[in-house]
């Protein structure tokens, strides 16, 4: 046995550098200070990811993307299919908690100031990342053609109607047609199966590698402190503590499938009226209640359109802080952007639970 | 004017003979006087016109003279059949000429009935118009003239929605019904009732207009001991209950009209389970107090209605339950649906007032929502089972992260040992 794992370790080191690669892991060694807590959000996203995936398959193999079957088939997998219901149960709350993981993971890399040179690109495909993986939710909510989901999707691609010049077009594309009907059932499904995931393995392998490449990033406060405690390894202090994330994060997967397992609710029906208290999934309800809350007109600009630019302008200066933030660029430190970050976190968190808690009217 | 007219009508008369066309039709359509000329626009959607038929069909005469000759009188000849426009009291006989002949309707439609004559006759409109009653309803008062559609055309004033209005011409009219000693509120009434709701809102064709329940060519007001017959024709259920029923041999003592002694005739209110019973809305204490047997009796059969309801609530909530979080409960539906079945037919069975009968259909109804509520429970004992086995391994996995742990403290103990 030993003879054989040689011959293959041989014929494959002939063929991969396999020793420069254990030796780039062994010599490997993470930063440790009081917020390499923060680090393991990006393993436990990536884990959350890879779930994700596998469940996302499995449910693929039964799945039907039509109006007419797409419900009965998630009821016949919840149903029907042995583990069916487990797999759809940890396939939605693992969404769910991939996106406050990823959210989360960015946060706290913002407040670390992680974006700042060398690592502009990292932030940026990680910023991708998370606009895709809301982009996973948006498309998948509306899956199982159940009520909540199709009045929902309704009112989403609505208010991406209301962008100026384009909006028209922006709404037909989503839709497939004037209104929300199989045909955007199906497209949806396209963008859920195809062409998210293969975006997102791009942006991935990318962030994935220009991290390894650029190790973990110190935040500016601590890089030149004199007390701080020495690097850790890699492997397997490092690993294994990954591993305690993911099993945590397991934990929460399984425990909250358990306690509360994911609804299918009832069928949608195109000609119905819209239920009371249409909302979408909670990492939009801030940007939803937002909207609420803009008058109607704002001078002489429709007070929705200038939501959606505000948001939009938004997303592009949060794309674009590595740039904007010259002071910890240069390695000082950034009150500023720290204020904004912690601002930006508190905007959210309060108008996410405005929208949960107070009724609609 | 008339020296106009006439010189118009030798000029058409001459040019109709030239080129062979409709004499009657060239005529009139050019004459200014309307009385005279809007027969003619109005055949163009005639269904008489449509099928080839012309004025001399119905009022006689000869559309081919009177050109030659210049003069009208040769078409509208008395000796050639010429009929002129016939007064009230002959357009039934003069309609019937054709409609009552089988012989000659088949020509044109092969199950048209032809005793349209026969019935009127036999209804008050047609008694009082052989006695020479010139304001009663004779055809072309329903049908309209000269521009007459099939009933089945939504124009005509017999389509079935427009049924009521047609009727409420005369018979809302109290200056035209004066003399008649009849009510004229029967259309408002109507219109306030389901049936009015129902067809004329609502556009719910199958629902009555007045001819459902009174005839249309042979109308005449339903007998007091025929009303549920009349009422039958729809709701044959609840009529042959009521035909069972001990109301039917006291309402027909009492001189009391059947359905309409407690559903009112016109105004006919959506029946709701509050009629039933003793309560604020309750037909039934119109008649009956606590006391009574009969009192005794509606509040039993009202208990076992809301039984029945309070029951299929239960089951649905249930249900409903055990489909939201996706359980596969479409037997179960099925019961509900079948239980809401049995409910429509223990309302139709509360006419036989007959409680023991009732709750036979009432515990039919019961017994297949118990066995819904069953089948739904069984289906969330199932997913309970499911979600503790999760539980328990949520358990392990946390379970395994503190072992972990305690093992990431050792290698680190030991590593610093080796300095």
């Amino acid at each position: 046995m030993r003879n054989f794992r040689k011959i293959l370790y041989v014929w494959l080191e002939e063929r991969v550098p396999l020793q420069d690669i254990g030796h780039f892991f062994a010599k490997k060694r993470v930063p440790q200070h009081l917020h390499t807590l923060w680090y393991y959000l990006g393993g436990i996203t990536l884990f959350l990811f890879c779930i994700q995936v596998v469940t996302g398959i499995l449910l693929l193999l039964y799945y039907r993307p039509t109006a007419e079957g797409a419900f009965e088939s998630v009821q016949f997998i919840m149903t029907q299919v042995r583990f069916g219901w487990l797999i759809r149960s940890i396939h939605s709350w693992c969404a769910n908690l991939l996106i406050l993981s990823a959210f989360v993971h960015m946060f706290s890399a913002f407040l670390m100031k992680a974006y700042r040179k060398p690592r502009e690109l990292t932030w940026i495909t990680g910023f991708f990342l998370l606009v895709l993986a809301m982009g996973f939710g948006f498309s998948g909510y509306l899956l199982p053609w159940n009520e909540l989901a199709f009045f929902a999707t309704r009112v989403g691609t609505d208010i991406a109607g209301v962008i100026p010049f384009a909006g028209k077009f922006l709404l037909t594309f989503l839709r497939g047609g004037d209104d929300v009907t199989g045909a955007t059932l199906t497209r949806f499904f396209g963008f859920h199966v195809a062409v998210l995931p293969v975006l997102a393995m791009t942006f991935l392998a990318l962030h994935l590698i220009l991290i390894q490449i650029q190790g973990m990033s110190v935040p500016p406060s601590i890089e030149k402190s004199p007390k701080r405690k020495p690097d850790m390894p890699f492997f397997p202090n490092f690993v294994l503590r990954d591993i305690i994330g993911w099993l945590l994060a397991l934990f929460l997967l399984t425990a909250m499938a358990s306690l509360f397992p994911w609804e299918l609710g009832r069928k949608a029906d195109p000609f119905a009226s819209a239920p009371v208290g249409i909302k979408p999934e909670w990492y939009f309800m801030f940007m939803f209640q937002t909207l609420k809350y803009i008058p109607s007109k704002i001078l002489f600009l429709e007070g929705e359109v200038v939501g959606i630019f505000a948001f939009g302008l938004g997303a592009f200066l949060g794309l674009l802080i590595p740039f904007l933030d010259r002071r910890s660029a240069r390695g000082e430190k950034s009150r500023l952007f720290t204020a904004i970050g912690i601002a930006v976190i508190a905007y959210i968190v309060v108008f996410t639970l405005l929208a949960v808690f107070v009724k609609a009217t | 004017m008339r020296r106009f007219s006439f010189i118009v009508a030798m000029i058409l008369l001459t040019a109709a003979f030239c080129f062979g066309v409709d004499t009657c039709v060239e005529c009139h359509s050019q004459l200014s006087e309307k009385r005279v000329s809007a027969p003619v626009s109005g055949m163009r959607e005639d269904v008489h016109g449509r099928l080839g038929l012309s004025c001399a069909d119905c009022h006689g005469g000869d559309r081919t003279v009177g050109m030659k000759e210049a003069d009208p009188s040769l078409a509208m000849n008395p000796a050639k059949g010429f009929l002129g426009v016939p007064k009230p009291a002959q357009v039934p006989r003069f309609c019937a000429r054709c409609h009552a002949s089988l012989e000659y309707m088949r020509k044109y439609n092969p199950t048209i009935p032809t005793d349209q004559y026969s019935q009127y006759l036999t209804s008050v409109h047609g008694q009082r118009n052989q006695k020479g009653d010139s304001k009663v309803a004779t055809c072309v008062s329903c049908h309209g003239v000269h521009s007459i559609r099939p009933s089945t055309d939504t124009r005509s004033p017999v389509y079935h929605a427009n049924v009521p209005q047609t009727c409420g011409k005369c018979h809302s009219d109290p200056e035209y019904m004066k003399g008649y000693g009849l009510p004229t509120d029967q259309l408002a009434q109507y219109k306030e009732g389901v049936h009015g709701e129902l067809l004329l809102q609502k556009g719910d064709n199958p629902a009555p207009a007045c001819n459902n329940c009174h005839g249309n060519h042979g109308a005449f007001p339903p007998g007091v001991s025929s009303i549920s017959h009349a009422c039958g024709q729809c709701h044959a259920k609840s009529s042959e209950n009521f035909d069972q029923s001990p109301h039917r041999d006291a309402f027909a003592m009492l001189g009391l009209p059947q359905c309409a002694a407690c559903h009112s005739n016109h105004k006919i209110l959506r029946p709701t389970d509050d009629f039933l019973g003793l309560g604020k809305d309750a037909i039934c204490s119109n008649c009956h107090d606590a006391q009574s047997k009969g009192g005794r009796a509606a509040l039993a059969m009202r208990r076992l209605i809301e039984n029945a309801k309070v029951k299929i609530g239960i089951a649905d909530a249930v249900v409903t339950r055990a489909e939201k979080v996706g359980r596969e409960v479409s037997d179960a539906r099925f019961d509900i649906t079948e239980a809401e079945n049995s409910l429509v037919e223990a309302r139709s069975m509360v006419h036989a007032f007959n409680t023991a009968k009732l709750q036979e259909v009432t515990t039919k109804g019961e017994v297949v929502c118990d066995q819904a509520i069953k089948l739904a429970r069984a289906a969330m004992v199932d997913l309970t089972y499911k979600r503790e086995m999760l539980g328990i391994f949520a358990l392990i996995v946390l379970v395994t992260a503190i072992a972990l742990y305690l093992k990431i403290r050792q290698i680190e103990e030991r590593q610093k040992a080796k300095g």
